[in-house]
């Protein structure tokens, strides 16, 4: 993975997004700022998955819809294959996003009810023109249904005779119609019942070795990044703390909140589970308005020392490719 | 042996739908033990909730129906039971905890009211005494500086504080058993953790028996002392937690376990799904229900119901292949 370094598709570069807070009914006058994602940077390489993961809050999503250009970018630069897009206009980004196609969680509320899959799946062709030989559109529509393991004649049926998994691949072909190199998936899997996860993800792998596609997969369970990821960026509270490849970072995790949330996953044996020491931290989230002083963990943080409580720890980059942002490493 | 504290036996229940009558819970069977946990694991549809409202006698009629059964809890079946009667064993000697907290909490009372109605109401206490023991309540969820905090809403607590006044009121009347139906779903993992901890921590001290519904197989594995799995209303599968996850024998555990990536499995191998989609109860086939996804079945699995039998002591299974299935 990082022995002959990949193209990279997807450069971010302390990118912040902060939404103002109002107050007021005649007078709108801003109160307070929540800064969803403050100051994350990161790289991926063509063909490489990165599964970005942290508690709701910690400005993950915000930081993949961020990247599409779907929300404004407070500051930062989002540059994807060497160019920086992070001041385009809609016009400009129109032929972008072609190339960055997200799947989101919830294959219930994506999906228009009112249409047909043929019409789901083939929209962003006909959005972008591509939709004029009539033939070739039909073609290429029952090629993404077979792709994504649904049959062709599934094409004139409606979201609502689907199951969770299949209503899934039905977003997943309409993501792939434009042939984008990356793919933001948003808790792609968690909507869905234990049974049927494994195959949708297994599809993600499959499609990714066909189509040379790079993912970001943004997820809570770290047990599913760790089977897909490359590499994982772990967030909390706006920042990334942790960078390393899957190896590195489940085997030997430095940041605390790392550890932490490790240790919180529960593993299916119980003779390993009773075994396994259990160090669960205490407290929430802090609220993103105010975010503590100095590291962002602090108040939460089993092994935090004076000096994290007034200063915010950098993100260091140490001999073995990994970056930490914590005191206690690299310093 | 002792009578367990919770006996079910030949439970039904079943809802009319306006694709006909569907059996949620179809001829269940189980037993609980004072002080034990209990997990009912399953996906969406396997009947894990509605055996769980069945118990509380929770299931709105109409369009549900307890059909048959027997729910023995300390000797006296709550089937029976007049409304008071049920009333009375509700949030008192039998518990609920919900997923969704924000739901379940009247989002117009305090968090003082609501942790102390079951203290005021069971215990016949005045409201003053209520108060203050729904104060030392919240101390014991940790939630700190519990007296000021008897003043606040629901909306004013985040989902794990929440879920933490849930578990307040759980206990409020010590209850033998607390049923928890996906506690933790909605919450993200440390918080999940924390919970969980807590739960068994308060369940032990009291000496409460402990009925936990999940789908996820890490927190059984983490907190249950015996297992029940569920597929299409019927229960597949039951034994100790360690008997279950060592030796599987019914086709749908082992594809459960095989298709779930653990956060120490092997990364290379690729995960083997279980093939097809939960089953649609209203169009169960003859046979069993797991057959339609199930790799090994044969002529006989899809013509007749495989019935729940002890494969080993205590470790009962409904396949015909039990015995060749054992690892």
């Amino acid at each position: 993975m990082t022995d002959s370094l990949p193209e990279t598709v997807l450069r971010v570069e302390d990118l912040k997004v902060h939404f103002p807070i109002t107050s007021g009914v005649i007078v709108r006058r801003q109160v307070g700022t929540v800064k969803a994602v403050d100051g994350v940077s990161f790289a991926v390489g063509r063909g490489e998955t990165l599964g970005l993961v942290g508690e709701s809050g910690c400005g993950k999503s915000t930081t993949g819809l961020a990247v599409l250009r779907m929300l404004d970018i407070t500051s930062g630069k989002v540059e994807f294959e060497g160019e920086d897009i992070s001041s385009f206009d809609r016009a400009r980004m129109r032929p972008i996003r072609r190339k960055m196609q997200m799947v989101y969680q919830d294959p219930y509320g994506s999906l228009n009810p009112r249409m047909k899959v043929a019409d789901i799946v083939g929209e962003p062709l006909v959005v972008h023109g591509m939709a004029d030989d009539q033939d070739k559109y039909r073609a290429r529509v029952a090629e993404l249904l077979k792709m994504v393991g649904l049959l062709p004649d599934m094409a004139e049926r409606y979201p609502h005779e689907f199951s969770g998994g299949q209503r899934q691949r039905i977003g997943i072909a309409r993501a792939l119609a434009l042939e984008p190199k990356l793919l933001i998936c948003d808790e792609p899997v968690s909507a869905l019942d234990v049974s049927i996860q494994a195959q949708v993800v297994n599809l993600f792998m499959e499609l990714q070795e066909r189509l040379d596609l790079t993912y970001i997969f943004i997820a809570h369970d770290l047990s599913v990044v760790r089977h897909i990821s490359d590499r994982i960026a772990v967030m909390y509270l706006g920042r990334i703390v942790e960078v390393a490849t899957r190896d590195q970072l489940y085997k030997n995790p430095l940041h605390p909140y790392t550890q932490a949330l490790l240790a919180a996953v529960p593993i299916a044996d119980p003779e390993l589970e009773a075994a396994r020491g259990q160090q669960i931290i205490s407290g929430e989230i802090p609220s993103a308005m105010r975010p503590p002083p100095g590291c962002r963990f602090h108040t939460r943080c089993p092994k935090v020392m004076e000096v994290c409580k007034s200063l915010d720890p950098p993100m260091r980059t140490l001999d073995d490719g990994r970056a930490v942002a914590c005191h206690l490493h690299g310093a | 042996m002792t009578q367990p504290l919770l006996s079910v036996r030949n439970l039904s229940t079943r809802f009319r739908t306006e694709r006909g009558t569907v059996r949620a819970v179809d001829s269940v069977s189980f037993d609980v033990a004072a002080g034990e946990t209990l997990a009912i694991v399953g996906e969406s549809g396997s009947g894990k909730s509605v055996t769980a409202l069945s118990i509380l006698r929770l299931i709105p009629d109409p369009p549900g129906k307890i059909e048959t059964g027997e729910i023995l809890f300390d000797g006296q079946d709550l089937l029976k039971l007049d409304d008071a009667g049920i009333r009375a064993i509700r949030g008192n000697r039998i518990a609920m905890i919900f997923q969704e907290p924000m739901s379940s909490l009247n989002p117009a009372l305090t968090v003082g009211m609501q942790v102390g109605e079951p203290i005021n109401l069971h215990r016949r206490s005045p409201w003053a005494a209520a108060l203050d023991k729904a104060a030392e309540l919240l101390g014991k969820v940790r939630i700190s500086d519990g007296k000021s905090r008897l003043n606040s809403y629901p909306h004013q607590y985040s989902g794990g504080m929440r879920q933490r006044v849930m578990i307040a009121m759980a206990l409020a009347c010590q209850p033998q058993l607390i049923i928890a139906d996906e506690p933790t779903t909605a919450l993200d993992v440390t918080v999940q953790a924390q919970i969980l901890a807590l739960l068994k921590e308060l369940t032990r001290e009291a000496n409460s028996a402990m009925i936990l519904i999940t789908h996820d197989l890490g927190v059984v594995a983490r907190y249950a002392d015996r297992v029940v799995v569920m597929y299409g209303g019927r229960i597949v599968e039951t034994a100790t937690a360690r008997e279950l996850y060592k030796s599987p024998r019914h086709p749908y555990t082992l594809g459960l376990m095989a298709s779930v990536p653990r956060l120490d499995g092997d990364t290379e191998r690729p995960l083997v799904p279980i093939d097809g989609q939960p089953p649609d109860l209203a169009t169960l086939p003859p046979g069993c229900a797991f057959a339609p996804r199930c790799r090994q079945a044969t002529d006989r699995c899809h013509s007749e119901r495989p019935p729940l039998v002890e494969s080993v002591p205590h470790h009962f299974s409904a396949c015909f292949f039990h015995d060749r299935l054992a690892a």
